[in-house]
């Protein structure tokens, strides 16, 4: 008699559990209100990142292709990955002394891993963090970038 | 092990049945390979293999400066990569005996209940979708998102934000933060009171959770098993309140402590430390001091010469940093103390005589990341 009495509780307690998980799912079946999906990629044009988002490293250069890098060298000393080659010049200036300048930033985005240490430790903030995050390429080599536009040079601070 | 399963590996019976769970099982959540010996459908024996995502980090460590060491230690346990965080930078400035802004502790504090929040959400989703309720699996990620969001709009990235550096964080939170945490509060206790129903009421969940992986207190200590798992079987270790960093001094909390030492028990105990955390981030959220949001720091950080050591609380145990400094710019060793390494390596012992489809839902209550055993 117990056992037979156990049997129907248990399934009573089954339908009852079950129950009120699916009320829970029932709830959201029928509210399309609590919908949070993102109809990615279909929303690309209106999908903003968030200010702070560290999509690449980029270089931000001013309406007279203008950057603020001094090719000092030490985002390159504080990449762990390697990810930051640089190549300088060294060229005349006005008064004919010989100058060290940016022949080259090069960032290889494969191999970099969004630590954040070469914007936070640049002197003299050249570098940014960049929007972009689609970063899926057909060619490895299109992951190595120079972040120094050609033709660009140094922006001089009024002192 | 019994000495009767020894003497079984030794010489190896005819009947044995052993296969491979792994490396590539979908419910080990990471490349772990168990060597499974059965009988029947029941479970003799289990040797785990691991190594398969090796990647050197304590041997890169010794190439690296403190700094650079931080977006390392994210890639442990991915998923309390802030927690991994604090423990170095926290041994860097003890050892220097640099004084931490009490703003940055209490936006730690804030960060690590946040992290064990999230990440204690992903391992429901993933413990229901291991024994069968898929649907759990979409109700925590939905949860779970607006945490990420809130770590996206302060730090940049959603789960490896080096945020912290030795003396402070890298930059101040957003200015969204504590409104965003107050939201997200709101939020998930509404929330969280539907887990329950959906799962914990289950009563096939029931019934695949309760007397199934049986740990008891002993083996628990014997084994070093802490975290979550750990007081599932009312071993008390939690680092919050033996040793207490940052500013968990400040605030009222309960130990979470179930005796059963079951699957089950090991649920309860994540399930109430999702109400504890909330708890702990009210406390905190509205108390933020002002202040900076780093404390000064030279470029080239050398510690003095000698050992230091620091433990904190991640979501899945006890994490320890040890390093021994030769007064360079990079440590001389670094061993990490994963909480992960220890909670995998008890499985044998807890496993023994059960199912194997219990096993599934015994290596998902234990709530292992594989990187972190492998590191």
């Amino acid at each position: 008699m117990n056992s037979i009495a156990k049997y129907f509780s248990d399934i009573f307690k089954g339908i009852s559990s079950l129950w009120a998980g699916m009320r829970i799912t029932g709830k959201y079946f029928f509210s399309p209100g609590a919908i949070v999906t993102q109809q990615y990629p279909e929303n690309r044009a209106t999908l903003k990142m968030e200010e702070r988002f560290k999509g690449e490293i980029v270089m931000p250069h001013d309406a007279n292709n203008l950057h603020a890098c001094t090719g000092c060298g030490i985002c390159e000393m504080n990449c762990p990955n390697g990810s930051i080659e640089i190549l300088t010049d060294r060229v005349a200036n006005a008064e004919g002394k010989m100058e060290r300048v940016i022949d080259k930033h090069i960032y290889h985005l494969s191999m970099c891993t969004f630590c954040g240490l070469c914007v936070k430790t640049c002197p003299s903030d050249a570098l940014a963090f960049g929007q972009e995050f689609e970063h899926a390429v057909f060619d490895r080599s299109k992951l190595t970038k120079v972040l120094n536009q050609p033709g660009s040079k140094i922006r001089k601070e009024a002192k | 092990m019994s000495e009767e399963i020894i003497k079984d590996v030794i010489v190896g019976e005819q009947e044995d049945y052993i296969i491979n769970m792994g490396p590539q099982h979908p419910s080990t959540h990471g490349v772990l390979r168990l060597e499974v010996c059965l009988k029947g459908e029941t479970v003799k024996y289990l040797i785990p293999h691991v190594g398969y995502i090796h990647r050197g980090i304590e041997k890169m460590c010794e190439a690296n400066t403190y700094q650079q060491i931080i977006h390392l230690t994210d890639r442990m346990d991915y998923l309390s990569a802030h927690m991994n965080n604090e423990a170095v930078c926290m041994v860097v400035e003890n050892a220097m005996q640099v004084k931490v802004p009490e703003r940055v502790k209490y936006i730690r504090t804030i960060l690590n209940e946040l992290n064990r929040l999230a990440s204690h959400q992903l391992w429901w989703c993933a413990f229901g979708m291991d024994l069968g309720a898929l649907t759990s699996f979409f109700y925590g990620l939905r949860d779970r998102e607006m945490i990420l969001d809130i770590f996206e709009e302060s730090f940049g990235s959603r789960l490896l934000h080096s945020f912290n550096t030795p003396g402070g964080l890298m930059h101040d939170v957003h200015p969204n933060f504590q409104n965003r945490i107050k939201e997200f509060i709101k939020y998930f206790r509404k929330k969280l009171p539907e887990y329950d129903q959906l799962l914990t009421g289950n009563v096939i969940f029931q019934n695949r959770a309760i007397g199934i992986g049986l740990m008891s207190k002993e083996t628990a200590i014997g084994y070093g098993v802490t975290g979550p798992s750990g007081r599932g079987s009312g071993f008390s270790c939690d680092v919050r309140k033996i040793a207490p960093y940052g500013a968990y001094d400040k605030v009222q909390f309960n130990e979470i402590l179930a005796t059963e030492g079951d699957v089950f028990a090991r649920y309860k105990v994540r399930m109430a430390e999702m109400w504890e955390s909330m708890n702990i981030l009210e406390q905190l959220v509205d108390n933020i001091p002002e202040g900076d949001f780093t404390a000064k720091m030279k470029p080239i950080i050398k510690l003095p010469a000698g050992e230091y050591f620091q433990r904190v609380e991640t979501a899945r145990g006890e994490l320890a940093v040890y390093v021994v400094s030769d007064g360079n710019k990079s440590p001389y060793r670094m061993k990490f103390r994963t909480p992960n390494f220890s909670n995998l390596f008890v499985m044998n012992e807890i496993s023994a005589g059960c199912k194997i489809a219990d096993l599934i839902a015994i290596s998902g209550s234990l709530d292992l990341v594989i990187p972190d055993i492998d590191r």
